[in-house]
């Protein structure tokens, strides 16, 4: 047992070649222990030249690797630091002794643990005896991570790990859901980080703890190149990274750089949020929330009791409510800290926390239903909340407790509506693209047009078409291309503020089924396009629609919604006016809830089936309920109380549409499409 | 019947013995309910009798409606998706697009196989939407599974 080598073979095929070590400064800084800390792991891994976490180059190479040297310190052998810590402080006074002879000789022996130990003479074998046990902890620990090992395919990324009891799991990249890169405060001291690879069902994560901060980012953005399908790219941009200075102060350059950055990869994505989440409005949000109503009525009844009865003592019962309640509010606002939300080339990132954060890439076509919901107290201020629904469960949350279910803490109507543009830019996108069309059409001069529509045509092509394609990052000179799908529709109307005028602009493609065709992404089309643009520009002067002002905060027939018939009233007391569905391009719309508003839009690729429901009371008033069912969240679709024939025809489109939508979606692969109109454009 | 989404006839219906089964399984149910509610005797009251008499003539119910809901079950392989329909009093229809089936199972209990009978099961990546077909002949079981696989395969689509 104290000889780690003869424990088992430690995968053999992990072993690398001790010549093909990565060159650059970065590395070999790497290899070495860096903190104090870290010494007593990293003295027993720097024995060997493990082959840790190096570039993604090193990494996606198909051979199997290692974590990062320090990940049993950072998994679980904090413990062992602060023991060390606790034995630490209990000598102190020694120490200082032993340094500064007499400067503690007035010590009370009694009261101290070392002290009585040094009297009585058996310091050296409790010394010895914590060594002991130290070093097969560390020994136990350097076995686990020799055997944790794990390699990225051009088809799979697969780990294995397990001392005793023996694990792998493969997982296909074609089916993943998401890429999650946590770096909680401690592993950020240490330039670690945590990635996690999201498929399809209950805790099926595939999780590389810890690889080295930079390899992460490298080997995230690698993966989901894999993944997306792209034949041909990125492979020169990913070795373009800036090596290091070597030496200490190189390391510790690097180091604070690394914990100062944004956590949005600066080749990706653009470095700027498309929401922004003021503190105030946050701390706002959180105070105005539902537990506080909860705290409010606990309050008033405990303090009716306590006039009843005249018994004080029943105020303690408040007790727990306020610890819990207090405990609740400042984690909700930690992991709202520093949010941020922007559109890469792979689909939506998200990134959260201010020590500890969490930084996740959604890629297209992963999110299976959104909601936007306003808790009562919300709405004198006009703020919503986004959730959503996704494939992927864990039971383990990300970086500060948070489940990752939330895509907007809170934000007002055009933070929603860019939200959405992210998320569905087949739906609310529409409204953007024409708005930058006719930008680009009063430009005037063709050859500014002509530039305009290089750029803006991929991304455009991809809305209309139906697939959540960001623009494409073949022109990575173009930082401003992702985020502007929402800029120039903001500039279009420019009172965007406070009180959001939407219906400047409206959706023409949303108001008339699938009135705008697909598009052809060829700029060559633009001519088609200059001719489609003039007609769109004359109908969005006539209709003012907007989808998320006229869906968020409307009732009635506004805004396109079918609502439930007046004989509902029993049922809907209150909302029955605005109780209503709709179907649009690329999505059904279903909005419940006059006093608790909330708009739940489901992407009609990922319905997976629709259900008709009615029992004998709504058979009675001759209503009915139709449920749109997507894969297992906070979120469930359905619409009650709705004229039955009203919810027939409803049943029959989505089935039809969600059937057509699913033939038509290429998310899947996100980037073929985006490589293959590359080939196409040259 | 005005009732169904669709105004189509084609509705297929499940094998009539499939009664038999349900029969088996409700009455098994009553007995077992009845036959606890019986504790309530002890309490020597009125009432303790009136709630077996309740319980069991509502069993007496369900058994006699019995044929009625086994025959309002029915399915319709439709071009894109499965219909399922079910219930009289609470109707329920399900549209589930064949590329959204995940797997399809074939269950048969010792009642359903006494009768050669056997249920079939879809499974979508929504919870909510598993949808049953009980009651079918092994033979129709067999065949509508190997065809909606196939019909699956043809049409698959991602999550």
């Amino acid at each position: 047992m104290s000889d780690p080598a003869g424990w088992g073979p430690p995968a053999p095929e992990g072993r690398p070649e001790p010549g093909r070590a990565e060159p650059g400064g970065a590395e070999q800084v790497g290899a070495e222990p860096r903190d104090p800390e870290q010494g007593r792991a990293g003295q027993a891994v720097a024995t060997r030249d493990a082959p840790v976490a190096a570039p993604a180059a090193g990494l996606t190479d198909g051979e199997w690797h290692r974590l990062h040297p320090a990940t049993p310190l950072l998994k679980g052998g904090i413990a062992l630091v602060v023991l060390l810590g606790i034995v630490l402080n209990n000598a102190r006074e020694l120490l200082v002794e032993s340094f500064l002879p007499g400067a503690g000789r007035d010590r009370d022996p009694d009261g101290d643990l070392v002290a009585a130990l040094v009297d009585s003479g058996w310091l050296w074998a409790v010394v010895g005896g914590v060594a002991a046990v130290l070093l097969v902890m560390v020994a136990l620990f350097w076995v686990s991570w020799r055997l944790h090992t794990f390699r990225v395919t051009a088809e799979v990324v697969e780990v294995r790990s397990g001392v005793l009891f023996r694990r792998e799991r493969r997982a296909p990249l074609d089916r993943i859901q998401g890429v999650n890169v946590q770096r909680p405060f401690l592993a950020r001291l240490f330039g670690a980080a945590k990635l996690q690879v999201s498929q399809a069902g209950d805790d099926a994560n595939v999780d590389l703890a810890y690889l080295r901060s930079a390899a992460a980012d490298d080997l995230r953005r690698e993966v989901l190149r894999r993944a997306g399908g792209a034949q041909q790219a990125a492979q020169d941009r990913a070795s373009g990274r800036r090596p290091a200075r070597p030496g200490l102060g190189g390391l510790i350059e690097q180091r604070a750089a690394e914990f100062t950055a944004p956590d949005l990869d600066p080749d990706e994505a653009p470095p700027e949020s498309v929401v922004s989440l003021p503190l105030g409005r946050l701390v706002g949000s959180v105070v105005l929330s539902g537990t506080t109503l909860f705290i409010v009525a606990a309050v008033v009844a405990v303090g009716i009791s306590v006039a009843v009865t005249g018994q004080w003592v029943l105020a303690v019962a408040l007790l727990p409510a306020v610890l819990g309640s207090s405990g609740f509010y400042l984690s909700r606002v930690s992991k709202s800290l520093r949010f941020s939300l922007a559109s890469t080339r792979d689909g939506i990132r998200l990134g959260y926390g201010l020590l500890s954060t969490t930084n996740e890439t959604l890629p297209p076509g992963r999110i299976h239903s959104v909601k936007v919901s306003q808790p009562l107290l919300w709405r004198p201020f006009g703020w919503w909340e986004v959730t959503i629904n996704r494939a992927s469960r864990s039971s383990a949350k990300g970086a500060d407790g948070q489940a990752n279910t939330s895509l907007l803490p809170v934000g007002d109507e055009a933070d929603v509506r860019r939200v959405l543009e992210l998320v569905l830019p087949e739906l609310v996108g529409v409204a953007a693209a024409d708005a930058r069309l006719v930008e680009a059409a009063e430009g005037g001069a063709p050859a500014d047009a002509g530039a305009r529509a290089d750029d803006a045509a991929p991304g455009d092509g991809a809305d209309r078409a139906g697939a959540a394609a960001p623009p494409d990052a073949g022109a990575p000179a173009d930082p401003a291309t992702p985020a502007d799908t929402g800029a120039p529709a903001d500039a279009a109307a420019p009172a965007d503020a406070a009180t959001p005028v939407l219906g400047g602009h409206s959706l023409p493609g949303l108001v008339e089924g699938a009135g705008a065709p697909a598009l052809a992404a060829d700029p060559s089309a633009l001519a088609a396009v200059a001719d489609e643009r003039d007609r769109l520009a004359d109908e969005q002067a006539e209709r003012t629609l907007s989808l998320v002002h006229d869906a968020l905060g409307s009732s009635g027939a506004e805004g396109g919604f079918t609502t439930s018939p007046r004989r509902a009233a029993v049922l809907r007391w209150a909302s029955w006016r605005r109780n209503g569905f709709r179907t649009a391009p690329g999505a059904v719309l279903l909005r419940t809830g006059a006093v608790w508003r909330t708009l739940v839009v489901v992407p009609l690729p990922r319905v997976q089936s629709v259900a008709f429901d009615q029992g004998p009371l709504l058979r009675r008033l001759r209503l009915a309920r139709v449920r749109v069912h997507t894969v297992q969240g906070p979120i469930t679709a359905d619409i009650g109380a709705i004229d039955e024939d009203d919810a027939r025809g409803f049943f029959e489109d989505v089935s039809r549409l969600a059937v057509e939508a699913a033939r038509a979606d290429r998310t899947h692969r996100w980037l073929e499409r985006a490589s293959g109109r590359e080939e196409e454009g040259r | 019947m005005t009732s169904a989404p669709t105004v189509d006839h084609a509705w297929s219906r499940v094998s009539p013995r499939y009664v038999w089964a349900e029969l088996v399984d409700w009455v098994l149910t009553g007995l077992v309910t009845t036959a606890l509610t019986a504790l309530f005797w002890f309490f020597g009251t009125w009432w303790a009798y009136g709630i077996t008499v309740v319980v069991g003539l509502a069993f007496v119910v369900v058994c006699a409606l019995t044929p009625r809901r086994v025959r309002a079950i029915g399915y319709q392989l439709r071009e894109d998706d499965l219909l399922v329909r079910r219930g009289i009093l609470h109707l329920r229809v399900v549209a589930v697009p064949y590329g959204r089936m995940q797997l399809v199972d074939l269950n048969r209990g010792p009642v359903v196989r006494a009768l050669g009978l056997s249920d079939l099961k879809l499974v979508t990546a929504a919870a909510s939407s598993s949808v049953a077909v009980p009651g079918l002949p092994l033979a129709e079981a067999e065949g509508l599974r190997d065809r909606l696989v196939e019909l699956a395969e043809a049409r698959r689509a991602g999550l």
